[in-house]
């Protein structure tokens, strides 16, 4: 298990390294590496050049955008999920992001890990695409033709596939604050502790609304709008519009009883949230 | 054709190292292979089972799911590090000593630098606590109760310290 | 007098190198930077991605040129080395049963037979650039049917090997009394079918072997990762076309065994000192993760039908039990497990009639070879799982089932009447089952769990409570030797053949030698695995380091022991009954002023005295010998030494119980243990510390294999969780928090310390004892192991549509 050869680059600024990637298509960018290494140690993913954006200043910023249209929180490219998860700002803009992190692989893992990149490597069975699609958040991106910001609903395009272009580096992700008055839940079910889920649910209620996200039930992230719907209905209504997936940890037949459980759970505690959130 | 190398300074248990590696070198593999550390140990080399966890600039992590150019200029301690100056062990060493937190050994060293960090964060865990700060590690000899037992008896010999 | 240490928590002496990093396994040997000019070269493996398959062609020429590649070798290299290198791997444990026997080449020859079989070895500079090369070999393949699973392997559609009938390795039938026929006429009877899928050791230290040839000595040295350095040894010299005395084996550090490293030689364990000796190079090869669970050794994989005839108070008439077990592609280690399956299986009870026959299946997967438990899991599951249905069916306390089928106290020795794996009679020597099942019933709270079972039903939740007992041979021959050597600085060497994966040989050893010796722990030393320092072994399985070496090392230091005396009474000028040891020092009794230490009486051993050291000037004071006679008299020796060896009779067997509380959530389907129970009784305890941690691993690896570990293989023959993601080995997080052990002490009579193997006890009734409290939380009768909540889930659904 060791990584076939690989040119290397550790450009320092942005711009250096979008060069880099627009000067080998085979190239993949390097940050916290927690899901990439293992690809190229298993020979499973051999791309001809790795940029390492570990050595460009200011990309591991976390810092609530107070001004902005929902006054969220924005990620920085090199901030650590153990960053993110012990950040106040984020816990208090919004708490969907510090529930969703602290199951995402185990604290080792988390110390090198970065959330932006496990949005960009758009495994649905993590946790943070769907936290990011469920609250329509955004990825900034760079490339050749400038910056822009890719929004979550067009993030996801396939299993493992995301709409970041080859030359591009995401800088940054932006995670809208909650509402005053809405609230959020997330739960989710392994088979041991910090493994990907079987199924996991994130919630997001706000007034009438309830949205629900679901991780390792499709192969992109999937988010159901089930407003309106009765307590007793959620689960039928949401997997109404799922598919659930089989392998080898669980059937998909288990997978939409996980659906059917999960839902009314996190419903409930994100109303229970939302009451908590508005008698402050 | 060979491969490029790259020129690399990384501080090891305080002492500095200027190596020339390969870029798919496995920080695992220059510390083991390239510095002779082979204290830190390799059990599966895609990061679920923790034999290789060392500190990089303090926090735990992977050596395994690094790649030793990416370290340039970190600061890493790996369980060579972790003996008292003297040579006597260490408080965590010292507990898996008394507690008989290891059996074969293998995966120790993962253990005790996961656990260093974990106790400089938290000096005093709840048993909780205690099981929680070495939920990411493996072990196929002890069945873990008596490494948690030693989390928490490490605990105390640093507070009586 | 000082203390006894035997029975004492002493702490680990091992513990101080391994907690400084200074542990010293098989790849940290021959560490050299790349680039130095000792440095070693590293082997990488081209391992079969089809199941099954004939091998057309194999293509290296894009391999050779590649830089830093040293030697590429397949198939048809072998025979440069030796003839015998070029013939199948040997089969290790032949059986008159095993009728088609099959082993694998070194490098697959012609055809391929499960994911992982070796067929190309390369050699380079360093292990990224040997995997370069594997991946620029190119192979022809013609596809054939891979034999996937027991269903397939006794439908025989297919066949794994050509000149095996339906796929049968072996069929082997043990008979006490008559079984069917006292079925027959029993007043009640019922039928079972049980199965258990396939688990691996996975120890956290893969297989590795490092081989250095030394042209100026003509001698090969070995490190390899196993749990046998002498069969390691004769293997190697034998095809490497050596002399025994040509080669040493070391066994460093292992990482952990379970099992798996009993089998040998691995095909790398050849090939890496071959390369060794044509390179003129230190050659190493690690074993990574992946080849660990594709190209080493998996074991459980049952399928059983269980006949069985019983009175109205659960007493079993007759027991009838046929199984079908899978043993992969080949089989290297002969019929050991299913051997142990069929005769383990009848654990502390009396059948009367028994009638056990299995047949040993080929399937296009990975071999099988012992797992901790070795056949004894499935076994137990078997019987107690039996004992279960019998209770069920009559209604009756599923303890008092098990205790009217006990053999009693007095009934020792108990000869079930079988052959056991050693080949010798299924023997018990001594065990007190009544005294444990109170023992587990009080610890696991047996009597109030139907009020807390009721109690919680009250609050919507399901509980469970399971019960399983086992009997396991321990210590099996057949023999075991160690060397006591007292040098003259006083320090005791010690030397014993077989290996050290964990257990604390080092500790519980030198525990046993400073007792029989007199000397202090401190000053002994333990060498395992070492065929330089003992060249006649076994090796470590089936719980037989503390009874085979434990017995050896007491049995060698008391010889030792002897000669201490001897000399020292005559320098002392005193009787030898006269005589004490104490810290290191004889003296004599009520007159401790004449006294002499071991470092002294060794140097007087060895008439050739050169004054090198303080001791041996010292010991001028001191006059021994007849100066009538040769300086080495004739029934004696220079040096202080003792060797003896211990070959038991027969197996010790040691026993047990566990208990468990699960919670089954009514929803989600997880499985929560709330409460795991074991009472223990492997004699007298050396290092309680040590045995207790010997079951808290055992219990963990047994909660793997009932609730997390299977292999998943698809029908084409690949594993698809060949990783530590997917194949779900227990953390911390999956195993409670304090597992209840009590013990029970009844010695054996049979080896001179009264002890019975404690390795494997952890993980034998773990498959039983789960199915069987998931069954009471549950209700829905549970025969398929090990279980996950998407499997008990479905198993609630078909009742569901059933009822």
């Amino acid at each position: 298990m060791k990584p076939a050869p690989f040119d290397y680059r550790r450009p320092e600024t942005v711009a250096e390294a979008v060069a880099a990637l627009a000067g080998e298509p085979n190239a993949k960018v390097l940050a916290g590496g927690q899901s990439l290494v293992p690809l190229l140690s298993m020979r499973l993913a051999a791309p001809a050049m790795l940029v390492d954006i570990n050595a460009i200043p200011g990309l591991d910023t976390i810092a609530v955008e107070s001004d902005d249209r929902d006054g969220g929180v924005r990620v920085g490219a090199l901030a650590r999920h153990s960053a993110v998860l012990a950040s106040d700002d984020v816990r208090r803009v919004q708490p969907l992001v510090t529930m969703a992190l602290s199951h995402v692989a185990h604290a080792t893992i988390r110390n090198r890990g970065t959330t932006v990149g496990s949005l960009v490597h758009a495994d649905a069975a993590a946790e943070m695409p769907v936290v990011l699609t469920l609250l329509g958040g955004s990825v900034d991106v760079e490339g050749p033709g400038g910056r822009r910001t890719i929004p979550a609903s067009e993030l996801y395009v396939g299993p493992l596939e995301s709409s970041v272009g080859h030359d591009e580096v995401a800088v940054s992700a932006y995670f809208p604050g909650l509402a005053p008055g809405a609230g959020v839940a997330f739960e989710e079910i392994a088979r041991r502790h910090g493994d990907y889920a079987l199924v996991g649910a994130a919630a997001l209620v706000d007034g009438e609304t309830v949205r629900v996200g679901y991780l390792s039930v499709s192969d992109v992230p999937a988010v159901v709008d089930l407003t309106g719907v009765a307590d007793a209905d959620l689960g039928e209504a949401a997997l109404a519009q799922l598919e659930p997936l089989d392998d080898i940890h669980a059937t998909a037949d288990y997978r939409a009883q996980l659906v059917r459980v999960l839902t009314g759970r996190v419903v409930r505690s994100a109303r229970q949230h939302a009451q908590r959130e508005g008698a402050q | 054709m060979s491969e490029e190398l790259h020129d690399l300074r990384v501080t090891v248990n305080g002492a500095t190292h200027d190596i020339r590696v390969p870029a798919r070198r496995l920080l695992s593999d220059a510390l083991r292979h390239d510095l002779g550390l082979t204290g830190t140990h390799v059990g599966c080399e895609h990061g679920v089972c923790g034999a290789c966890t060392i500190l990089v600039d303090g926090a735990p992590t992977r050596a395994c799911l690094m790649f030793a150019v990416s370290a340039q200029g970190a600061e890493i301690t790996t369980v060579e590090g972790l003996t008292n100056a003297d040579g006597s062990l260490g408080p965590v060493q010292q507990a898996f000593a008394e507690c008989h937190g290891l059996q074969c050994g293998f995966c120790t060293p993962g253990f005790l630098t996961t656990i260093t960090a974990g106790l400089r964060d938290n000096p005093r865990p709840t048993h909780e606590e205690a099981r929680d700060m070495v939920a990411g590690n493996l072990c196929r000899c002890t069945g873990y109760q008596n490494i948690v037992k030693a989390v928490e008896r490490a605990a105390e010999i640093q507070a009586n310290a | 007098m000082t203390t006894k240490l035997m029975g004492q928590k002493v702490q680990r002496v091992e513990d101080q190198r391994f907690l400084r990093g200074q542990g010293r396994y098989v790849d940290d040997v021959a560490v050299e930077p790349p680039g130095s000019p000792r440095s070693v070269l590293h082997a990488a493996v081209l391992r079969s991605p089809h199941a099954h398959a004939r091998i057309l062609d194999i293509d290296v020429s894009d391999v050779l040129d590649v830089e830093g590649v040293h030697a590429v070798y397949t198939y048809d290299d072998l025979a440069s080395c030796t003839p015998q290198m070029a013939e199948p791997l040997p089969l290790l444990i032949p059986h008159p049963a095993l009728t088609h026997g099959r082993t694998q080449y070194a490098l697959a020859k012609d055809e391929v037979n499960y994911v992982g079989e070796a067929i190309a070895f390369v050699v380079a500079d360093d292990r990224y650039l040997a995997e370069d090369a594997v991946s620029r070999i190119r192979v022809d393949y013609e596809f054939l049917t891979p034999v996937v699973g027991i269903d397939a392997a006794r439908a025989a559609t297919a066949l794994v090997h050509d000149d095996v009938p339906g796929n049968v390795g072996a069929r082997m039938e043990q008979t006490v009394g008559d079984a069917p026929a006292a079925i027959a006429k029993a007043p009640h009877r019922l039928e079972l079918d049980l199965t258990v899928e396939r688990s691996a050791c996975m120890p956290m230290e893969g297989r590795g072997t490092v081989a250095r040839w030394d042209p100026d000595l003509s001698r090969l040295q070995l490190w390899t990762s196993t749990q046998s350095s002498t069969g390691v040894r004769a293997a190697v010299a034998v095809k490497m076309g050596l002399d025994l005395g040509q080669v040493d084996v070391i066994t460093p550090d292992v990482g952990g065994g379970f099992g798996v490293k009993i089998n040998h030689p691995w095909p790398e364990e050849l090939l890496v000192p071959m390369a060794a000796r044509a390179l003129g190079r230190t050659v190493k090869f690690t074993e990574d993760r992946r080849e660990h669970f594709i190209s080493s050794a998996h074991e459980r994989g049952q399928v059983q039908h269980i006949e069985v005839g019983f009175d109205d108070d659960g007493r079993l008439l007759g027991l009838d039990v046929e199984f079908w077990h899978d043993h992969g592609a080949f089989t290297p280690y002969g019929l050991i497990v299913p051997i142990i399956t069929s005769t383990q299986l009848l654990g502390p009870y009396k059948p009367q009639n028994y009638r056990v026959v299995f047949e040993s299946l080929y399937t296009n997967t990975v071999i099988v070879t012992p797992y901790r438990g070795a056949g004894r899991p499935q076994g137990c599951y078997a019987m107690e799982r039996t004992m279960d249905a019998i209770a069920k069916y009559l209604g009756k306390d599923r303890a008092d089932v098990r205790a009217v089928n006990f053999i009693q106290p007095d009934e020792f020795p108990y000869d079930q009447g079988l052959i056991f794996q050693d080949g010798r009679e299924l023997e018990y020597d001594s065990g007190d089952y009544p005294a444990s099942l109170e023992k587990i019933k009080k610890l696991v709270g047996w009597e109030e769990f139907p009020a807390f079972k009721a109690e919680m039903a009250a609050q919507g939740r399901k509980v469970g409570i399971g019960l399983a007992c086992y009997v396991e041979g321990t210590g099996v021959g057949p023999y075991e030797g160690a060397h006591v050597h007292i040098e003259t600085s006083g320090r005791v060497k010690v030397a014993t053949g077989l290996t050290t994966q964990g257990q604390g040989h080092a500790t519980v050893f030198a525990q046993l030698v400073a007792d029989e010796l007199g000397c202090s722990f401190e000053d002994v030393e333990v060498v395992t695995g070492d065929t330089r320092r003992m060249p006649y072994a076994v090796g470590t399985f089936a719980s037989r380091a503390a009874v085979m070496s434990g017995s050896a090392i007491h049995l060698a230091a008391k010889r030792a022991k002897e000669k201490v005396l001897k000399i020292a009474a005559e320098a002392l000028e005193a009787d030898e009954s006269d005589l004490q040891i104490v810290g290191g020092v004889v003296s004599v009794k009520g007159s401790p002023g004449t006294s002499i230490d071991l470092g002294t009486v060794s140097v007087l051993s060895n008439p050739l005295r050169y004054a090198f050291d303080e001791k041996s000037k010292a010991a001028t004071q001191f006059s021994v010998g007849d100066p009538g006679k040769p300086p080495v008299a004739e029934d004696d020796e220079p040096g202080l030494e003792g060797k003896d060896f211990y070959s038991p009779e027969r197996a010790t067997f040691a026993s047990g119980m566990h208990a468990v509380i699960v919670e089954t959530d009514p929803e989600t389907a997880e499985i929560t243990i709330l409460k795991y129970a074991v009472v223990h009784d492997c004699g007298h305890l050396i290092n309680p510390m040590i045995v207790e941690g010997q079951i808290h691993g055992g219990v963990a690896q047994g909660i793997g294999g009932a609730l997390y570990e299977r292999m998943a293989y698809d029908d084409s023959g690949q594993l698809l969780n060949a990783s530590f993601m997917d194949f779900l080995m227990p953390y911390v997080t999956e195993i409670p928090d304090g597992i209840d052990i009590d013990h029970l002490e009844t010695p054996s009579p049979l080896n001179p310390l009264g002890i019975k193997g404690a390795g494997e006890a952890g993980v034998i009734p773990s498959a039983a004892v789960f199915a069987a409290a998931i069954e009471d939380a549950e209700g829905i009768p549970i025969t398929a192991m090990p279980i996950s909540p998407s499997e008990l889930f479905t198993l609630r659904h078909s009742r569901e549509h059933s009822a």
